[in-house]
């Protein structure tokens, strides 16, 4: 028998409100706003509150899918990254560096973000970085 | 700490002489005080007796449903007792199955939760203060002119974010199926949130059942004064009927049974009975 909380940070936008997640026996059961944070200080919004559930979520996506013949199909990680280093490189070489713009998520870290410009601005040579908050 | 030593000496006690599979009270991990159920009496280097409140006695119904069989002991501050009391009657825990080590607050803490009664039944740690309940909240309200009173209340829950959470930290509140969930009340998924109809449903299922810990108004991220809002109709419910919830497992909830005769609620809330 096993009842704990697990700090962490809510990956749904990038206001880092800590919460816990509560775990009984292996499975995640609930949300917890963290009470002791000092970003969110006990509160969360309705995302974090139900943060659990998306995680055990059968609809959530859990490895790299590429489309073949009309379908979604598993690859491995190697494949898939391949796949995208090739083509990326193929259209900065045939239309220029500037044909590809960057996405980056208000749900990845901080660290992550900073990676994704770096990829943009010093590997592919293009200033086209933004990120979904601003859409 | 002597508190710390005693409260130690009391859970592995329990623990040790297997009267409970597990102890539910607050850990210190990684800085933070959270809700943890200690199962080893080496794990209660960590118990922390400090201000921060989680709602533990609502942790404790998912345990106590997976584990019926099992008995759990809790640490329970006053608040924490008198939700204790709720779930009983609510048949949500069993209190053959719960043992509680009570701690009675400090003044300072009971002074910061505006708190009526500090203490529990039976104090194991702590040491017993007394406090004036604080109603200067209420009162200022009231005092307001009907129109005032409506816009003030109005202004309040415009600011509702709707995220549920006065609803998911309170520990009396553990309905399968939740009015605020019923769509011919609530438009689900979508914002802004039905206003007043959202805080007035839910102030009127607090009438005969909150037990004015304050969990929700700390977890309102729009900081709307909703414990004053229950105070009010714990109030009103208590001149109407006599009954406050959380004191005791014998009384009932009274309006789940109106009963015979009419019920007025009149100006400023003065309610009567005839
Ligand atoms: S509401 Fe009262 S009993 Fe509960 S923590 Fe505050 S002072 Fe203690
Ligand atoms: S004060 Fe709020 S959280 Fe506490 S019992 Fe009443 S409604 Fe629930
Ligand atoms: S906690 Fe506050 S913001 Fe959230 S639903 Fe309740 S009243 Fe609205």
């Amino acid at each position: 028998m096993e009842y704990r909380t697990i700090q962490t940070t809510c990956t749904y936008c990038g206001c880092g409100c800590g919460l816990l997640l509560e775990v009984m026996d292996e499975g995640l059961v609930g949300t917890l706003p963290l009470k002791t944070h000092p970003i969110n200080e006990g509160t969360l919004c309705i995302k974090g509150w139900n943060v659990h559930e998306f995680v055990e979520s059968d609809r959530r996506l859990r490895y790299p899918l590429v489309r073949k013949d009309g379908d979604f199909q598993e690859v491995g990680w190697e494949d898939a990254l391949g796949m995208v280093a090739s083509r990326l490189m193929g259209i900065r070489d045939k239309f220029g560096p500037d044909s590809i713009a960057f996405l980056s998520s208000a749900k990845c870290t901080n660290e992550e973000n900073y990676l994704l410009q770096k990829l943009a601005r010093a590997i592919v040579g293009t200033n086209n970085i933004d990120h979904c908050a601003r859409l | 700490m002597a508190d710390l030593k005693k409260a130690t000496a009391i859970i592995s006690g329990l623990l040790a002489k297997d009267k409970v599979a597990g102890f539910l009270a607050l850990r210190m991990v990684a800085g933070h005080p959270v809700p943890y159920l200690f199962t080893k009496p080496e794990e209660l280097d960590g118990l922390y007796l400090g201000e921060v409140r989680y709602p533990v006695t609502k942790l404790l119904i998912r345990l106590a449903r997976k584990y019926p069989d099992n008995s759990f002991g809790i640490l329970a501050r006053a608040c924490d007792e008198r939700s204790l009391v709720e779930l009983y009657k609510n048949q949500q825990l069993d209190p053959e199955k719960v043992t509680f080590v009570g701690v009675a607050c400090s003044g300072e803490l009971a002074e910061k939760c505006e708190c009526f009664r500090p203490y529990p039944s039976r104090i194991d740690i702590g040491e017993k203060v007394e406090c004036q309940e604080d109603d200067a909240r209420v009162r200022e309200i009231e005092a307001m002119p009907e129109k005032e009173r409506h816009r003030y209340w109005m202004d309040q829950f415009t600011k509702c974010i709707k995220c549920y959470g006065c609803r998911n930290i309170c520990p009396v509140c553990f309905c399968p199926s939740c009015t605020l969930e019923d769509h011919d009340l609530v438009h689900l998924g979508g914002m802004p949130p039905q206003i007043p109809i959202f805080h007035l449903v839910r102030a009127m299922h607090m009438a005969d059942r909150c037990i004015d810990c304050g969990l929700c108004e700390e977890a309102c991220p729009a900081d709307i004064p909703l414990r004053t809002l229950y105070r009010k109709v714990r109030e009103t419910v208590k001149h109407l009927f006599g009954y406050l919830p959380g004191e005791s497992t014998e009384d009932f909830p009274p309006l789940e049974v109106l009963g015979e005769g009419t019920f007025e609620i009149g100006e400023a809330g003065k309610s009567s009975r005839s």
